[in-house]
């Protein structure tokens, strides 16, 4: 079920209706069937690999929970008997019990992942060295189909377990409770990763009705539609157009393919996120924010600490602390710094997980090249940028420009075309069509093309640049007035008829400039097929 | 908090208003051109008071005049007919049509039998748009919607046309709250000429066999009709496009035969009522033009006068009086179309000025 589709808005209403009729102790109940009605219309058996993520972790966490308890109380019981040596030893041996379990179950999860969504990579790579070493024979497609939001919910479950095993919190002990935390509609189909911890207060609260939070949520995911069928799926069509004919489309059109494909990007899936976000409000449950204004980013790291936030904060809690302070990453250093220096040496860690965590980052994204290309391009850019710190600031003792607003300008508008240039990868999705396109926008110099009719117009009409054009300049304002507060906040400050002058608009908007229906192939969000 | 309450509502039945209006006015009012469009509408605004209700597709509303049924049989009649109307869409108009009135003769054009399934969404629109919502039309629509379609497009057109807003023209404002007649009780007048050079010959089908839904539409009409009283007549009308095989014509008559009810293909009688297919047609052979549908309606009208015994009701005051404003209305467009082809050499607007002739 499409968060676009009008069967969408139907089960929303009905849900909210019953929502606040049935008692309150029953409500996360009713989100649980509701969530899994959800998840079983885009294929009821999808709901088996769910049901499975969620009961290997639940029993994992069972498992890690009582050996905790188990360690804790012996230790407790024998305190008097055993030396600290003992003890640690008992602890060590527990410790390396609970990380068997956990390992077992991450070796489940991110096992299903792995060959739904990496085998035809996988076999496709098989059969190109077949084919390099001429050997006879090709490997079959498997041709899996991904079930809706796999990506999302095994990080969000393997995040809670690893979680448990960390002693962050207890595990949940009520197995369908575990099963609404991973499988909760709103988040399912592009996110935001949730924590446990964060969300299980407003999640089994069963939220009373507050008026509030039904006009912020439905704010909320008006707005979201309004990115997302205003201008998302109108660019759709236009960067399509780019993307899809090469031959065709070079030099400065390539430029704007990444101009457009940035904002179709930005609204498709701050959309999306928003109309999530909103959902979940309607029922009194708060989902993480996952965007801060990514745009107005002046570096790479910034920009990465402000766009998919919940991703993010993911990989760096789950993948880069463990990998940068593991053992093997000590040894290795203290390596380094007798071979390479001490200042190499200490860095050799930060290099080879800011490595692995964006070789992960891209493939989590997709199973093809492009992705993985995409990733450890990031991870470049982000380390010679850390590299050349000393250079800047070097440059900012010199010259006194760092909080002039040109500079801060010139550092927004280079992060957000860096940021371009790099996701020309999730574009073509194809590495030697992508650099090839690069080339082109200095080999091939066709400005005045621009200017030329038609084919500038990427399939859309003069109006619809209008539309887009509007949309994107709203975009922006509500962007720069919700620097220091929500939006929302900010019009529940005006008078009424302002703010219903505003919901007007905005509904009369996606109602008459909506990309939907007939005459428009309007798209999934992008982010869903991730 | 009373006050609170009463804006609130105000603002939402504002907001209703608004976009009921902005529905009207970004529907296709189909006044310059395919005026097809508006020809299941027109029916709600005339009397319902008709012997006879045609059904079926461009075959009734184009080769069939009420207002030559009227004038040489005393036969009211209304043509509830559309664009590549299909079976199911003809059985629902109907269905539609016996909430309004009961008339003694339903006639219905076969040629639909050869579709099975949903061809078009732009046909659908022609027929079900025109239809004012109820049961009957959620039915119809649901029988008749393509794979991409959706019901509530259905119910909120603006879900449709939303997408209009960039080509509105000043017909769209103009007509936004009436639009003209354009049809005499549903027959679309045309009075240019395009001979038919050709007689057709059917290609060879893989299989002649009318579908199992045309079927069932077709019983589910026959059953509608008897149970209420009405005969049901079967016509094949004298269209020469697209090709009516011999294989259907024998399913249609077997299947006439089998429920006691009147099949004729006047394909077989076009020497009798005297069509030419040089000068009777406007499209070489699709559709007749008002010289063919008045020599079929005439030839129809007696059968229905004399086999199904539908009285003469010219001496009827109220009814005379009502048919003599519409056969005004029709010949003046007549008249019209005759000055346009004339001026022109085409028809550049017939039917556009339909509403300017009546109030004339």
């Amino acid at each position: 079920m499409l968060f676009t589709s009008y069967s969408f808005f139907l089960f929303l209403a009905v849900l909210a209706i019953l929502y606040y009729l049935i008692p309150a102790k029953f409500r996360w109940m009713l989100l649980l069937i509701a969530s899994l009605s959800f998840y079983a219309f885009s294929g009821p058996g999808y709901l088996l690999f769910i049901l499975a993520t969620a009961l290997t972790t639940f029993y994992t966490g069972l498992k890690l929970d009582a050996l905790q308890r188990t360690s804790s109380e012996y230790i407790k019981q024998k305190k008097e008997e055993l030396s600290i040596e003992e003890r640690k030893a008992y602890k060590e041996r527990m410790k390396k019990r609970q990380r068997l379990w956990l390992v077992l179950c991450m070796v489940i999860n991110f096992g299903i992942l792995a060959v739904l969504k990496y085998s035809d990579f996988t076999i496709i790579n098989i059969n190109t060295l077949l084919d390099v070493f001429k050997v006879d024979g090709k490997l079959p497609l498997l041709g899996f189909v991904l079930p809706l939001g796999i990506s999302f919910y095994t990080f969000q479950t393997m995040g809670y377990i690893i979680d448990v095993y960390r002693g962050k919190y207890p595990c949940e002990r009520n197995f369908p409770r575990l099963l609404l935390f991973i499988s909760f509609f709103p988040q399912l189909v592009q996110g935001p990763i949730s924590r446990y911890d964060d969300l299980k207060e407003t999640l089994y609260s069963g939220s009373g009705f507050v008026t509030r939070n039904i006009s912020y949520g439905l704010q909320r995911m008006l707005w979201g539609y309004f990115k997302k069928l205003v201008i998302a799926d109108r660019l759709f069509v236009a960067v399509s157009t780019i993307i899809r004919n090469p031959g065709e489309y070079q030099g400065v059109f390539v430029l704007c393919g990444m101009f457009l494909y940035a904002i179709e990007l930005y609204a498709d899936f701050t959309g999306g996120i928003d109309i999530a976000l909103g959902v979940a409000q309607i029922f009194g449950i708060k989902l993480k924010e996952n965007f801060q204004r990514p745009y107005f980013s002046k570096s790479i790291t910034e920009y990465w600490r402000r766009w998919h936030i919940t991703l993010g904060t993911w990989f760096r809690d789950y993948m880069f602390y463990p990998i940068s302070v593991s053992k093997p990453m000590q040894n290795l250093s203290r390596k380094g710094r007798k071979t390479l220096g001490d200042t190499m040496g200490k860095r050799l860690p930060v290099y080879i997980a800011t490595l692995v965590v964006w070789f992960t980052t891209g493939i989590w994204h997709g199973a093809a090249w492009n992705f993985i290309v995409w990733g450890l391009l990031n991870a470049v850019v982000i380390l010679i940028s850390q590299e050349c710190i000393p250079l800047y600031n070097k440059f900012h003792s010199r010259f006194k420009v760092r909080d002039a607003f040109w500079y801060r300008l010139f550092q927004v508008v280079r992060t957000f075309w860096l940021m371009s240039f790099l996701r020309t990868f999730d574009c073509y999705m194809n590495v030697g069509l992508t650099f090839r396109m690069y080339g082109t926008i200095l080999t091939k110099w066709n400005l005045p093309e621009l200017f030329q009719g038609g084919k500038a117009l990427f399939g859309l009409s003069p109006a619809d640049y209008i539309v887009f054009a509007a949309g994107a300049a709203l975009m922006l304002f509500v962007s720069l007035r919700s620097r220091a507060e929500s939006f929302r906040d900010i019009l529940a400050r005006r008078p009424l008829i302002v703010r219903y002058a505003v919901y007007f608009a905005l509904i009369i908007a996606i109602l008459l400039f909506g990309a939907y229906g007939p005459g428009y192939d309007s798209s999934q969000f992008i982010y869903s097929r991730f | 908090m009373k006050k609170k309450i009463i804006i609130n509502i105000a603002a939402v039945i504002f907001l209703i208003a608004f976009i009921a209006i902005l529905q009207r006015l970004l529907m296709p009012k189909y006044m310059s051109e395919i005026h097809e469009g508006n020809l299941v509408a027109e029916y709600y605004e005339d009397v319902k008071d008709h012997d006879v209700i045609f059904i079926g597709d461009c075959e009734v509303f184009s080769n069939v005049s009420p207002i030559t049924l009227w004038e040489n049989y005393g036969i009211t009649s209304y043509i509830r007919g559309s664009a590549q109307q299909l079976v199911w869409q003809s059985y629902y108009l109907l269905e539609e049509t016996l909430k309004y009135e009961k008339p003694d003769v339903v006639v219905f054009n076969v040629l639909a039998m050869k579709y099975n399934e949903p061809q078009k969404e732009a046909y659908n629109r022609l027929t079900l748009d025109g239809m004012k919502l109820s049961a009957t039309k959620l039915k119809a629509v649901k029988a008749s919607m393509m794979e991409d379609e959706e019901l509530i497009s259905y119910i909120f057109p603006i879900l449709r046309y939303h997408s209009r807003w960039s080509s509105l023209t000043g017909e769209d404002f103009k007509y936004l709250f009436k639009r003209d007649k354009i049809s005499h009780n549903g027959y679309l007048m045309r009075i240019d000429t395009k001979p038919a050079n050709v007689i057709p010959e059917g290609r060879k089908l893989p299989d002649y066999r009318f579908g199992d839904n045309s079927y069932y539409y077709l019983d589910k009409m026959t059953k509608l009709c008897k149970d209420n009283n009405i005969r049901l007549f079967l016509i094949k009308s004298p269209s020469i496009y697209p090709y009516w095989y011999q294989e259907w014509d024998d399913q249609m008559k077997e299947y006439a035969k089998e429920n006691g009810l009147t099949y004729i293909n006047f394909l077989e009688h076009t020497d009798e009522f005297g069509i030419d297919y040089n000068k009777d047609t406007y499209d070489g052979g699709l559709h007749m033009n008002l010289s063919g549908a008045e020599k079929f309606t005439y030839y129809l009208g007696r059968i229905l006068s004399e086999e199904f015994g539908l009285a003469d009701r010219r001496s009827e005051a109220g009814t005379a009086e009502r048919w003599q404003e519409k056969a005004d209305f029709y010949y003046a467009m007549k008249a019209d179309q005759e000055r346009e082809l004339k001026e022109y050499g085409y028809l550049k607007s017939y039917g556009g000025r339909a509403q300017t002739l009546e109030e004339n």
